[in-house]
């Protein structure tokens, strides 16, 4: 089988809330215009998404890259953000440091790292607190 | 259902009209993370939530309709995205417990719903 890839990367900006969701939205265009069924679609829609509004959240932004393969999406995001410094807590549905007028948009629900857990077959945090934070996760494609 | 059908149920103004989806369920919420990662595609989502993110999550959620309740109305920014991205937003006046109410007995009464199981 080929191990070639369609390689997407994108620049997210920091605290552009209406722009965000824009790569995600490019993914999942570019995932349709393949053929892929709706279901894998929008796990990495959400994955995507969740991980791109962390990004303009917290972080100031950072970079996306996607890379389509012929079973799998594989979706890094990394960030120079302040970092996370407890993984396990931060993972805990509910669990959320936005601050209020982020909340009032609608996010902070604490659902993002649990929604991209769930919706990725493998997912993978690497943060270093005052340094950044770059998420890998693996969608298999059915 | 449809979204002209669900419009005329809820006495809704049609604020921005796409496509005329099917409308196949319903779902309520603000919480944009919890709305994006359950509301089932083909549905009508009833929120109050009225800014540009709310295009985002509909987009990518593939959501049917988004249902603006009691009096809500669309900011700008939502209402210019969901006019370029072809995203059909409305506005009732209803509650979102008594629209998604009146949708569930509509689609009942068409034997066309029962409940998911939890």
């Amino acid at each position: 089988m080929s191990d070639e890839c369609i390689r997407l990367e994108f620049k997210v900006d920091s605290e552009n809330f209406a722009s965000a969701g824009s790569a995600s939205e490019a993914v999942k265009t570019q995932l349709k215009l393949l053929g892929i069924n709706s279901h894998d679609v929008r796990r990495v829609a959400i994955a995507m998404y969740e991980g791109e509004i962390n990004m303009v959240i917290h972080a100031k932004g950072g970079t996306a890259v996607v890379e389509i393969y012929q079973n799998r999406v594989d979706i890094t995001l990394a960030d120079r953000g302040p970092g996370i410094a407890d993984i396990d807590l931060a993972m805990k549905e509910g669990y959320s440091t936005a601050p209020d007028n982020i909340r009032e948009l609608g996010f902070g629900a604490g659902m993002g790292l649990p929604n991209m857990k769930k919706n990725t077959d493998e997912m993978r945090i690497v943060s270093n607190p005052g340094v950044g934070t770059t998420i890998y996760m693996k969608v298999n494609l059915t | 259902m449809d979204i002209n059908k669900l419009t005329e149920l809820l006495s809704a103004e049609v604020k921005n009209l796409g496509e005329n989806k099917k409308v196949e369920t319903g779902y309520c919420g603000d919480f944009l993370s919890f709305a994006m990662s359950r509301a089932p595609s083909q549905s009508a989502w009833f929120t109050v939530m009225s800014n540009v993110n709310v295009a985002a999550v509909s987009l990518l959620a593939d959501v049917s309709v988004i249902v603006l309740c009691e009096n809500v109305i669309p900011d700008d920014a939502l209402l210019n995205r969901c006019v370029s991205e072809g995203l059909s937003v409305i506005c009732t006046k209803y509650s979102a417990y008594e629209a998604a109410g009146m949708l569930f007995v509509a689609m009942k009464n068409e034997e066309k719903y029962c409940l998911p199981e939890r």
